[in-house]
């Protein structure tokens, strides 16, 4: 099956549908995360922790299991509210907001372990992504006239843009749920960056991939950095990809900030280096 | 295009709904087929056909918010009554010495308006069922029934009260009769033709219209609640919104259903809205499909006509009776337990109804004779 774009001669690159300096006023930080506090019974699962992201900055979380990293990525998409502390994103309050509400503000992120929409292709997961941009309600698409088929074919338009640049073409019209391991990352990529986004959440993006997998994510996201221009927070426990890219560092430990800096002072911290090789010794070791 | 007819040349055409030559081939062969149906089968056959082409709008509707948007419900039945009787009263005849309220309005009015009014009613409960899902709010709409029930019941100048009823809407648009013999583009039809063109050609609009629902962004953010709704709240979806759209719409479709439903039977009882009746259109949806609308139509002629084959059952099973009492087992009791026997098979089975054995069979024709 074939699909040939309408306009193939005047195609527009990926940075008109997503760059995300463009969108960006000239704030010095983008996100500003301070002192926030998140328990469950019996686990303080984030203790006290602030840092900001600069717009178009890549800033990694690392930290053993169990630190918390997952929990901020929760607090930040509404999904958890954190106890005590405030989250401001571009100027706005995130805290008591609803997850569909910070989507809007610009936030997209992936999770862990992946939630994509399993009976879906690939197409509509990325479609979608573009949900918040859908500006036709129940009425119009009963009738899928006008309005409504032109914005579906414009956000074909982007989603093809993105399926173009992961590589994806050829499992386009494939359920997600028959994709490989590797592949379904990716799609989990494109859904997030199909909203748009002036931050992308990555929580752990190569953690269960071989080696080839991994330098094709990791140009992944160095594309989304330089040349969309999308501020990143990472969280990853491949060391070596967070040093190698990463602009700065967080590391945390059970719920608390041990150190954040620029990843050669985060490699040299006795504190961090404390936890991880207390993480080999008691052996909580996730992926190497 | 001719020799690739699988190469498109726009977004549209590939996401279009007859986007194959075997598809609009099939399309054409099927509406001609049921174009040819009522002249051929006996008039009570025809009537019957016309029905389940009503029953499947409601299926459809009850797929809307049960299969494409995950959220069960058991109110179907309560909805299917409010278009009945908001299509009655509007119809009635406003001097009738039977007591009961009628405005003598024409269908242009009065089926759009059974639509409105149980979409309506569906965004006044809306807001306690968006809450709930799963078993609660399974629940609450089980309990939506009891309610809806004895409202139909008790409002005696509506409904007639039990015992009584009252005359159902009567099929009359513009002048023209679909319940009463008439010609059509010069072609002579009887009661039971009418009606069953009037259900055919509201099923086919309200189907479409439903096929557009579930190809737009709408039906694949409810397809995104139904999956993972954390998911689907971070990609953008608002679950409040989404479920009480598949709410109202499923009710719009009901209330559609349940105007035109009745105007087979000409009559209106107010004991015919009870759970039985949910569930009954609970298994077409399950028994067809989920999330199918080819699955709902299936289901709901399945569901329809299985009564019909079963009365023919005691011809030739002597232990099962066809009088009320006497037997083993009466027609009645033999319907009910193959409903629920059914549901369970095919959730056990094949989840994915009449329409998955169907898609299973068109695929093992698509790669004959490499089929294994
Ligand atoms: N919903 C929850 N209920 C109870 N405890 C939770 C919940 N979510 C997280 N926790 C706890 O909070 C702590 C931090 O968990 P979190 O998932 O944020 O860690 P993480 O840094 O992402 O770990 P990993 O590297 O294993 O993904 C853990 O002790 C975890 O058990
Ligand atoms: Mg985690």
């Amino acid at each position: 099956m074939a699909v040939v774009s309408p306009s193939a001669t005047s195609r527009q690159p990926l940075t008109e549908f997503l760059g995300g300096r463009t969108r960006a006023g000239d704030e010095r930080s983008l996100l500003e995360v301070s002192d926030i506090v998140l328990r469950f019974e019996g686990v303080t699962a984030i203790d006290t922790v602030s840092f900001e992201v600069g717009p178009s900055e890549l800033f990694a979380i690392i930290g053993p299991n169990g630190a918390g990293k997952t929990s901020i990525f929760n607090c930040l998409s509404g999904v958890y509210r954190p106890e005590s502390g405030a989250i401001t994103f571009a100027g706005e309050s995130l805290i008591g907001r609803r997850p569909h509400a910070i989507a809007k503000l610009g936030i997209a992120r992936t999770f862990q372990n992946i939630e994509l929409f399993a009976n879906l292709t690939v197409l509509d997961n990325l479609m979608l992504g573009r949900h918040q941009h859908i500006g036709y309600g129940p009425a119009a698409a009963m009738f899928y006239a006008g309005k409504a088929r032109r914005e579906e074919s414009r956000h074909r338009e982007v989603v093809e843009r993105i399926i173009d640049f992961l590589d994806i073409e050829n499992v386009r019209k494939a359920p997600v749920s028959m994709l490989p391991f590797g592949i379904q990352k990716r799609v989990e990529l494109g859904r997030a960056l199909a909203m748009a986004p002036r931050l992308l959440l990555l929580d752990e993006p190569v953690a269960g991939m071989n080696l080839e997998e991994r330098e094709d994510m990791a140009r992944f996201i160095l594309d989304i950095k330089e040349e969309l221009e999308i501020a990143i927070v990472l969280v990853e426990h491949d060391m070596g990809l967070v040093m190698d890219i990463a602009d700065r560092v967080l590391a945390m430990d059970f719920g608390r900030q041990i150190a954040i800096g620029a990843p050669e002072s985060i490699q040299q911290d006795r504190e961090v280096i404390r936890a991880y090789l207390g993480e080999q010794h008691e052996s909580r070791g996730g992926e190497s | 295009m001719r020799g690739r007819p699988l190469l498109y040349r726009s977004y549209e055409q590939d996401g279009g709904l007859l986007n194959t030559a075997a598809k609009r081939w099939w399309s054409a062969a099927l509406l001609a087929v049921l174009v040819w149906v009522p002249f051929q089968a006996s008039p009570d056959l025809v009537l019957l056909l016309a029905t389940a082409a009503i029953a499947a709008i409601g299926a459809i509707g009850l797929n809307i918010v049960t299969g494409y948007a995950g959220q069960v419900s058991l109110g179907h039945a309560f909805f299917l009554g409010v278009g009945a009787y908001t299509a009655a009263v509007l119809n009635g005849d406003p001097a009738a010495r039977s007591g009961v309220v009628g405005y003598g309005l024409d269908m242009w009015i009065w089926l759009p308006a059974a639509g409105l009014v149980a979409a309506a009613a569906g965004l006044l409960v809306a807001p306690i069922a968006f809450r709930l899902r799963g078993l609660y709010l399974a629940i609450v709409t089980l309990g939506l029934v009891f309610i809806g029930d004895h409202i139909f019941r008790e409002a005696e100048s509506l409904t007639g009260g039990v015992g009584v009823g009252r005359k159902a809407a009567a099929p009359e648009l513009f002048g023209f009769s679909f319940a009463e013999p008439g010609t059509i583009l010069g072609v002579p039809l009887a009661r039971d033709q009418g009606l069953y063109f009037m259900g055919l050609i509201a099923l086919v609009i309200m189907a479409l219209f439903a096929r557009n629902v579930a190809r737009s962004g709408v039906g694949r953010a409810f397809a995104a609640v139904r999956d993972r709704d954390i998911a689907a709240e971070v990609m953008g979806v608002s679950l409040r919104r989404y479920k009480i759209y598949a709410f109202v719409i499923s009710s719009f479709y009901a209330g559609i259903a349940g105007s035109l439903l009745y105007t087979i039977s000409r009559f209106l009882e107010p004991g015919t809205f009870g759970l039985l009746l949910s569930v009954q259109y609970i298994a077409m949806v399950l028994i067809g499909g989920p999330a199918t609308i080819s699955g709902s139509i299936m289901g709901a002629a399945f569901v329809t006509l299985l009564p019909r084959l079963i009365e023919e059952v005691p011809s030739f099973v002597p232990i099962i009776s066809g009088e009320a009492a006497g037997g083993f087992l009466t027609t009645q009791q033999l319907e009910q337990f193959l409903y629920g026997l059914l549901i369970v098979l095919f959730l056990i089975f094949e989840p994915r109804g009449m329409y998955g054995i169907w898609a299973r069979a068109r695929n093992y024709w698509k790669a004959w004779p490499f089929s294994y």
